[in-house]
């Protein structure tokens, strides 16, 4: 149980403070790709920090609502975190969500964003709603039928188990897993603001999603939204990285592989951080009406995975 | 050993599907070739790990074949063609891909369906994709129904032909040798034809629109 605790609280704060490093990091690749000097890795921590110093300045007719909303979207991903079994699979936290949850919680702080962003009425933050609200719905679906096919093959949805059941069996290829592994990196493009579906680098008011919902916001309320956007993309890369790559993820029976998971896990992330950064600089940003399309497909290899898994008994 | 041999099998045919459902909805003309040779060279591969599996060298050879023939030798003969055509950056206009997609789901399930008994009384270890070359050869069909451009058909109708010739190595791990250099043989004249064909339909109509084939009289 103290273990348990334990390593509840390490992944709780692990992620909290990995997360921004995560972002640089990416950002760190993408500018090397793109022959620009990059930015320092510790840019993001800078920039939180700026914000959190600086007074928040509210629109007029701003709700409370408008006020509660990032602490809501924060608290969201903060547990997003705490139940993606990243550390360890021996997680106090876990039984409150399963994998079902967890893609309810995303939607729950998307909702609550776009409301946000609809309050004060500007027109910026109604179409960035409007589109991050499209993308999300067909998103959802996508992400939902990736999860149930790691459910049906480990017969459980609760996110430990799976990872448990992952790690500790025998080798063996999954064709599911395959496409399931493929509509898993659309969606979290999609879901991430990333390069084919946002550009989360540009204040362009014709093409911004994610950045025309946070337009309004400032000071601390603006950076608890960045870092809520951090989490979410540490969050997914989590996700992906123990439904897909679930080696040396420590569990209750063997609490001591925590010390060797963190530098695992680091490893992992610093590798994925960097195809991030390069499947965005090779490919162009496109039209919000192509996303469906674009969605679709995440969904279709999703279902597929699940078809195959059935078909093959695999 | 051969559990390995058998799995990487299965993840090959999940890879054709996926290929096949790429191309679907695919726009580009150069891309669709792209995906062709991907296809093919999957084929190839999918073949050769057969043939180790079962111990069938004859199987080598069918994999070989189409290794020279559907990856290197259709595909120069395409990008000579669209050169010569001049069409190599030519988009489509394909209208709701994802309402083509969300069809091909159903055709795919249709199929697995219908490959279930079939795979049921087969013994070989590769049964089970026979539903996934089914799926492949019915999405090919589709491909070739929702395009109206000509090189596309006949990209689809090549595809089709590399889903069935998957399905007679899923179902009874290959044809006679004979059958299949038969076959080999008829594709690669097909598209000497087909090729000819295509420069005859852009000389008539200037356009490689074949729904201009549809009108039986001048007006």
């Amino acid at each position: 149980m103290n273990t348990g605790l334990l390593s509840q609280l390490l992944e709780v704060l692990l992620a909290l403070w990995l997360a921004p490093l995560l972002t640089g990091w990416v950002n760190q690749w993408r500018a090397w790709l793109q022959n620009k000097s990059a930015p320092s890795l510790l840019q993001p921590y800078r920039k939180l920090h700026k914000l959190f110093h600086k007074e928040p300045v509210l629109a007029e007719h701003a709700s409370p609502f408008y006020r509660m909303a990032p602490y809501l979207v924060f608290g969201a991903m903060a547990l997003a975190c705490a139940i993606i079994p990243s550390l360890s699979t021996d997680l106090p936290l876990s039984p409150a969500a399963d994998a079902i949850a967890l893609v309810g919680l995303f939607a729950l702080a998307r909702v609550f964003l776009s409301l946000a962003a609809m309050d004060v009425g500007t027109a910026f933050g109604t179409l960035g709603a409007r589109r991050d609200m499209l993308i999300g719905f067909l998103a959802e679906p996508a992400l939902l039928m990736v999860l149930f096919c790691a459910s049906l093959l480990s017969q459980s949805t609760s996110l430990t188990t799976i990872v448990d059941q992952f790690a500790h069996r025998q080798f063996a290829i999954h064709p599911s897993l395959a496409l399931a592994g493929v509509a898993f990196i659309l969606v979290s493009l999609a879901e991430n603001a990333r390069i084919p579906v946002d550009n989360p680098a540009t204040h362009l008011e014709l093409t911004m999603v994610h950045e025309a919902l946070l337009l309004e916001y400032s000071g601390r309320h603006l950076a608890l939204l960045e870092w809520a956007a951090s989490l979410k993309l540490f969050a997914y890369a989590c996700a992906g990285l123990a439904l897909f790559f679930p080696w040396g993820v420590a569990d209750a029976r063997s609490p001591e592989v925590l010390l060797l998971a963190l530098p695992v896990l680091m490893g992992k992330l610093a590798v994925s951080g960097a195809l991030l950064a390069l499947l965005e600089s090779v490919s162009a940003k496109m039209r919000i009406f192509r996303v469906p399309e674009f969605l679709a497909s995440a969904f279709l290899l999703a279902v597929m995975g699940m078809l195959i898994n059935i078909l093959l008994g695999a | 050993m051969s559990t390995v041999l058998t799995q990487s099998i299965n993840l090959l045919a999940a890879i054709l599907l996926m290929l096949a459902f790429a191309m679907l909805s695919q726009r580009r003309v150069l891309s669709l070739i792209h995906l062709f040779t991907l296809q093919g060279a999957t084929l190839a591969l999918s073949t050769a790990i057969v043939g180790v599996a079962t111990h069938q060298p004859h199987l080598y050879f069918s994999a070989a074949l189409t290794l020279l023939l559907k990856v290197i030798l259709i595909p120069l003969l395409l990008h000579r063609v669209i050169d010569r055509l001049n069409v190599r950056w030519d988009v489509e206009t394909l209208i709701n891909i994802p309402t083509t997609l969300l069809a091909g789901i159903v055709l795919v399930i249709f199929s697995f369906y219908l490959a279930q008994p079939i795979a049921q009384m087969s013994l070989t270890i590769t049964r089970g994709t026979l539903g996934i070359a089914l799926a492949s050869v019915l999405l090919s069909f589709m491909m070739m129904i929702t395009r109206s451009k000509a090189v596309p058909q006949v990209i689809g109708f090549l595809a089709m032909e590399n889903g069935l010739f998957f399905a007679a190595t899923a179902a009874t791990y290959g044809m006679p040798m004979v059958v299949e250099l038969g076959i080999a043989l008829d594709v690669l004249v097909g598209i000497l034809i087909l090729g000819v064909f295509l420069f005859h339909i852009r000389e008539q109509f200037d356009s490689m629109d074949i729904r201009h084939l549809e009108k039986l009289k001048e007006d």
